[in-house]
């Protein structure tokens, strides 16, 4: 259904920003290559064609032992076309940053923190990457799949008299 | 509205309570003043902290803090099996759970590839509850906006119906709030005997309730004057947001899943998509309440319409076997056993579903890896983007105007803190 969004993107970047297409379950994907993260999704809201003016998700996926670790993950919608698509940007461990999409859809705000917070990754010209589920003294990301479910980080706040007990 | 006199495009937006200003009075000399609101504040329902920083009475900025409803549904569901997921989904929403039911339930119909063998029955039942759902969902958000803004008579009025609405729901599954009533490839249980002639009974009597609800409400002059005109959602900040649901409609928005993107059987419903042309909480107001109306007319389709026949699909890798089959037979026993305690095999793949709960746009995405459990279950809240939009829209306007705009935005912590 949307795979006019597929087409229209395999004409415009043609220098290997876009690494792999497909479709699943009647979702169109693309995998796009992590400098061009904030170009493809820019001309993607800007195109008559696609026309993707809603943001409706970000998210992250942790793929434990493949490289890259992670993905990050976002859902558009075109009103006026009725079509979707869904973005992967690959995220390395040892690196796990890449661009903000903020400029892009005002929106991309709270859902980055919440990427940032889960998953640990790192939104680089992010307004304000504070945590937004967890709290500020929480430490580790909770949706790596290294961090134990049963892991508890209970937040007490001790005055200073009583450490040592 | 149509009681007021004035139809929603012609209605004069005025600013909240700008008349002392238009009368000349001085600008005393006022510095930034921070101010809680919540996580815990009488005023306002839902565990949500506001960090507002004030001049005088106008708010200047303001930092929405969620989280503090952080369940962690998202890890809790990596290690539960496809079935186990349900409980879970009912405390998203906690106002309208079959509706997050039926939104996990056809994710994984979707991943499963089932999705277009669902018997039509089950998919009646659906429609059903969760238009029911629907309409408890919109009547707790506008009783206890209502009620915030000093008309307690409303959030009785509204309560009462949503208990009707609850009690028949009850009878349906068994419980009125914790319901786990979808099943992967149908719902649990059959529609109880005399189940439409109570649906209608109390369809009929919502209707008055509404419609006394809004004698109250549309020409009241406190109710319109801390509506109309205050917490203006723009049209593009609604795309730019991703805010769908009655509060994106309002603001002219007319994206509604049921109607762009049909599932189940609403293609066989004739309905109407309400949009508002200000995106005020006014707006807000009627859409909701235009909504139910809606939703009563795809009832009375719905019960019209709905044939006899199975409630859940019969695949005996999906669904468990009946009952007295478990019993009294070894075969059943062990399909049972190998389902509760292996769950469902659902093959590797990716896929997001959405569907319209009460909010808007509730999107379910799922990786699986082939095992018994997820390996990611993402939930889009539809409450998520409204709630952000908030820290742009409240700057500029007074304190009290908080209570209403956050009212008409229904934040359920359940859904946006997961």
């Amino acid at each position: 259904m949307a795979q006019i969004v597929l087409d229209r993107l395999a004409a415009q970047f043609r220098s290997g920003e876009i690494l792999q297409t497909g479709s699943q379950h009647g979702d169109e994907w693309v995998r796009v290559r992590r400098d061009a993260w904030v170009a493809v999704a820019t001309f993607l809201r800007d195109d008559p064609v696609t026309d993707m003016k809603m943001f409706i998700d970000l998210t992250a996926v942790d793929r434990f032992s493949t490289e890259p670790r992670f993905d990050v993950v976002v859902h558009l919608y075109s009103v006026s076309r009725k079509h979707r698509i869904r973005l992967y940007g690959g995220v390395p461990e040892n690196d796990p940053t890449i661009d903000t999409l903020c400029p892009v859809w005002e929106g991309a705000n709270w859902y980055e923190r919440e990427a940032y917070d889960l998953y640990g990754v790192r939104f680089k010209g992010h307004p304000d990457l504070r945590r937004i589920l967890m709290y500020p003294e929480f430490v580790g990301h909770p949706l790596r799949k290294d961090y134990p479910k049963e892991k508890r980080q209970p937040l007490v706040r001790r005055s200073q008299t009583d450490v040592g007990d | 509205m149509s009681a007021t006199g004035h139809p929603p495009e012609t209605r004069r937006v005025v600013l909240g309570y700008q008349d002392a200003e238009d009368l000349g009075a001085p600008d005393l000399p006022t510095e930034p003043v921070p101010l809680n609101m919540g996580p815990s504040h009488p005023a306002m329902h839902g565990t949500v902290r506001m960090v507002l920083e004030v001049e005088g009475e106008r708010i200047s900025s303001a930092d929405i803090q969620i989280g503090y409803l952080h369940r962690c549904f998202e890890k809790e569901s990596e290690y539960a099996t496809w079935t186990q997921i349900f409980p879970y989904t009912d405390r998203l929403n906690y106002i309208s759970p079959m509706l997050n039911n039926v939104g996990y339930a056809m994710a994984v119909e979707k991943l499963l590839g089932i999705d277009k063998t669902i018997p039509e029955r089950a998919q009646f039942i659906r429609v059903i509850v969760g238009e029911v759902s629907r309409i408890s969902d919109h009547l707790t958000c506008l009783g206890a906006s209502a009620m915030e803004l000093g008309a307690f008579t409303v959030f009785l009025y509204a309560l009462k119906a949503r208990e009707w609405l609850f009690e028949l729901l009850e009878e349906v599954c068994g419980a009125r709030l914790t319901s786990s009533y979808c099943r992967i490839g149908g719902v649990a249980y059959d529609l109880p005997a005399g189940f439409d002639e109570k649906l209608r009974d109390i369809l009929a009597r919502t209707r008055v309730v509404l419609s006394d609800i809004g004698k109250l409400l549309e020409r009241n002059r406190i109710f319109r004057d801390r509506m109309d005109g205050i917490g203006i959602i723009t049209q593009a900040d609604a795309l730019a947001y991703g805010i769908t649901g009655p509060v994106g409609r309002s603001t002219g928005l007319a994206y509604d899943v049921r109607k762009d993107h049909p599932y189940l059987v609403y293609d066989r419903f004739d309905f109407d998509v309400p949009v508002g042309s200000v995106g005020d909480n006014f707006d807000r107001y009627a859409v909701r309440v235009e909504e139910m109306l809606q939703s009563m007319r795809i009832l009375d389709q719905a019960l019209a319409q709905i044939p006899a026949g199975p409630v859940v699909h019969m695949d005996p890798r999906i669904s468990l076997p009946p009952k007295n089959e478990t019993y009294n037979s070894i075969e059943a026993m062990i399909a049972h056993f190998k389902i509760i305690m292996d769950g469902i095999h659902v093959p590797p793949g990716e896929v997001y579903s959405y569907t319209e709960a009460g909010n808007g746009e509730l999107g379910f995405y799922i990786v699986s890896d082939g095992t018994g459990r997820p390996w990611k279950c993402r939930v889009r809240p539809p409450c998520f983007p409204a709630t952000a939009v908030l820290g742009k829209v409240l700057p500029g306007l007074f304190i009290a105007d908080v209570v209403p705009t956050f009212g008409m935005i229904n934040m359920i912590g359940g859904e946006c803190d997961r």
